[in-house]
């Protein structure tokens, strides 16, 4: 940051917001079909964890794919990317029932 | 007559298609969208046969149905908050140029933070613009409302543009039942359209030319006396409105409950009906309450409110946004105009409420009003300017 | 009288729709109505909420609330979330389930004020049998309204199917009716 600028606490609410959990929670409840990863298949190429738009499938580097299951909705993303096809999308419970 | 359950916005479209328009411009935003989405069905099915012109910016939206509306076209556009701002410049000359058309605003407060709920601040910062400025309650005046718009817009006497104001969500989005005339009796009651001049080839004009100072005056003076004229244009259309449709909404001002009341709740927009219900509630425990439900902003109803309001023990102005640094602008133009019948105010009140969309319910009217009155009859007096905050 | 009704389900389910039926059939029996959804972004599988009011006079309210009258679920997982927890029941209140026969139904996964009355239906089995289905989804939400219009009495059956079919147009519209009909006839209550 340029030395000319000095960040001082405002004497009012302004409306900035850091990165944090939002403000609907744990998001994994709007799941309705889950990705379930089959470790053994599981190349650890990374594009499950570059293309998940909600950060919610992270790569180790010794196990594979992890999902986040408190914040994944279900979107299907990882399994349409997946060139191994270890990742299959499973009905979460009997949806609408 | 059909009785129909129509959202807000939907009630506004039909209004539209019955007015027979031959132009609608429009970008989307959130909440007018369903607005011109319906139109646009309207148009696709053959059931209006109109000219959609689709375009870049509310900027552009406005700038093409004035243009529509030059040339001889019965003009519509609508917007919301943002959107409304971005046209800005346009909503100010299409008044100036004297050209009759009708836009929706869709109330939606304006960020930061990003917001897409409720507020009246958008609508307050045309109030200078000269544009006719009315603000409905209901689907059913919403629809009413437009109608009446293209009348009032298009009378001789008025030649300035309209605006129809609607809450976001609670009035845009909910569906309540609309009495629906027949296209005949509509056809009748609103005629052909009517303008001051048309720009269309068959006649050299020039418009809006650079004008010395001394004639510029004068033009901006007439806006103002087309206003002043708007008073009584407004007050007989919503009154052969009802001997046409049998239904009037009192012109510019609603009165509920106020032959007898001692205190007023003023306030304009859907959660005048949630005030109401408080004053139903009020008035069994006692209190001598009525509500002054204001439908149109500009012209301002002066007379109607100083006749409402001179007696009054306690006016209780809540509104849905502030001037910053000031008051709430139905406030000011309440003062402001109150003073021109006498310069003994009653004792009056502005509470703000409901900012950034809060939801505001008939519980939350119910405290305001008997906290202001429980002072009063205790021989304080309040703060002339609260925030309230319902939760 | 004003009625304030709840429907609880997951967005992309209808239930905004079944609001809007709700409140077109209200109308058609001469009763005042409104109807709306849940304010705010729209959200595929995440659990929303959508609103009607019915009331013999005006309806002079407006906007979300959350204590109600009848409540209607949609999505059965959702009781298990305790999402049924944010909405309270008043006194006399009913709420509508869907969920299969066998499902055990608890008054603890809900906010009561007062006594309650269940009613539940398999919305989910007759909307398959009935082959109504949109991108994977069985549509749930006009059997739910047969099972409302039974359970409140607040709308006739033959105002229900007529608004259905209204809102979907004929051809898809008789299907929903159809619907509507077998959970009117299938819904029961829970004792």
């Amino acid at each position: 940051m340029s030395k000319l600028i000095r960040v001082v606490k405002s004497h009012h609410r302004i409306p900035i917001a850091k990165p944090s959990i939002g403000v609907s929670g744990k998001t994994g409840t709007w799941r309705w079909i889950k990705p379930v990863v089959d470790l053994s298949k599981c190349t650890k190429c990374y594009q499950c964890e570059i293309y998940c738009p909600d950060n919610s499938i992270l790569v180790e580097p010794l196990k594979g794919a992890i999902v986040n299951y408190d914040y994944c909705k279900g979107c299907g993303i990882c399994a349409e990317v997946c060139p191994a096809k270890a990742i299959n999308m499973v009905e979460e419970e009997q949806h609408g029932s | 007559m059909v009785l129909k359950s129509l959202t807000g916005n939907h009630a506004v479209a039909l209004a539209v298609k019955m007015a027979r328009v031959n132009v609608v411009a429009a970008y989307p935003i959130t909440p007018q969208t369903t607005i011109v989405e319906k139109l646009a069905e309207y148009i696709d099915g053959g059931e209006l046969d109109a000219v959609m012109i689709r375009v870049e910016s509310e900027h552009s939206a406005l700038a093409a149905a004035y243009g529509s509306a030059l040339a001889g076209a019965r003009a519509f556009t609508a917007t919301s908050s943002h959107g409304l701002l971005y046209m800005y410049e346009w909503v100010n000359w299409v008044s100036r140029a004297r050209v009759p058309l009708v836009m929706a605003v869709v109330t939606r407060t304006m960020g930061p933070p990003w917001n897409i709920w409720t507020d009246h601040s958008d609508y307050y910062e045309q109030r200078d613009t000269g544009w006719i400025q009315g603000f409905a309650m209901d689907a059913q005046e919403a629809f009413d409302m437009t109608l009446q718009a293209f009348k009032i817009s298009e009378d001789p006497r008025v030649f300035l543009p309209a605006m129809v104001g609607l809450d976001a969500f609670i009035l845009s989005h909910t569906s309540m039942p609309v009495e629906v005339p027949e296209q005949e009796l509509v056809d009748e009651w609103l005629g052909a359209r009517t303008q001051g001049f048309v720009i269309d080839g068959s006649e050299a004009l020039i418009h809006g030319a650079l004008s010395p100072p001394e004639y510029t005056e004068g033009f901006i003076e007439d806006v103002g006396k087309a206003m002043e004229e708007a008073v009584e244009v407004v007050r007989e259309v919503d009154h052969s409105f009802g001997r046409t449709f049998g239904r009037s909404h009192g012109g510019l001002v609603e009165l509920y409950k106020c032959s007898d009341a001692k205190y007023h709740i003023v306030l304009m927009g859907a959660w005048a009906g949630d005030a109401m219900e408080a004053v139903d509630a009020l008035r069994e425990q006692g209190y001598s309450i009525g509500v002054v439900r204001v439908r149109y902003t500009r012209p301002f109803p002066g007379e109607e409110l100083y006749k409402a309001l001179s007696s009054s023990k306690g006016v209780i102005v809540v509104e849905r946004g502030v001037s910053f640094g000031s008051m709430g602008p139905v406030f000011l133009d309440l003062a402001g105009n109150m003073l021109k019948y006498s310069r003994k105010l009653p004792y009056m009140r502005n509470v703000i409420a409901g900012v950034g969309g809060v939801n505001v319910t008939y519980k939350d009217f119910e405290y305001i009003a008997k906290e202001t009155i429980n002072y009063l009859e205790s021989g304080e007096e309040p703060s002339v300017i609260a925030w309230y905050h319902a939760r | 009288m004003l009625v304030e009704i709840l429907i609880l389900g997951r967005g992309g389910q209808g239930g905004a729709t079944a609001a809007n039926i709700i409140a077109s059939a209200a109308i058609m029996d001469g009763l005042m109505a409104q109807a709306f959804p849940f304010f705010g972004a729209e959200r595929r599988g995440a659990p929303v909420k959508a609103f009607a009011r019915i009331s013999d006079g005006r309806i002079l309210r407006h906007g979300m609330f959350n204590e109600v009258d009848v409540l209607v679920i949609m999505d059965q997982g959702l009781v298990r979330t305790n999402y049924t927890k944010e909405v309270f029941v008043r006194d006399g209140g009913r709420i509508v389930i869907n969920s299969p026969r066998d499902a055990v139904v608890r008054s603890e996964s809900f906010n009561l004020l007062g006594k309650a009355c269940f009613y539940r239906v398999d919305a989910r089995a007759i909307a398959l049998r009935n082959k109504l289905v949109a991108a994977g989804w069985p549509l749930v939400n006009t059997p739910m309204l047969g099972a409302f219009s039974k359970a409140t009495g607040l709308i006739r059956l033959e105002s229900v199917k007529k608004a259905v079919v209204e809102f979907f147009g004929e051809r898809v519209g008789e299907v929903n009716a159809i619907a509507v009909d077998e959970a009117f006839h299938e819904v029961e209550e829970l004792t």
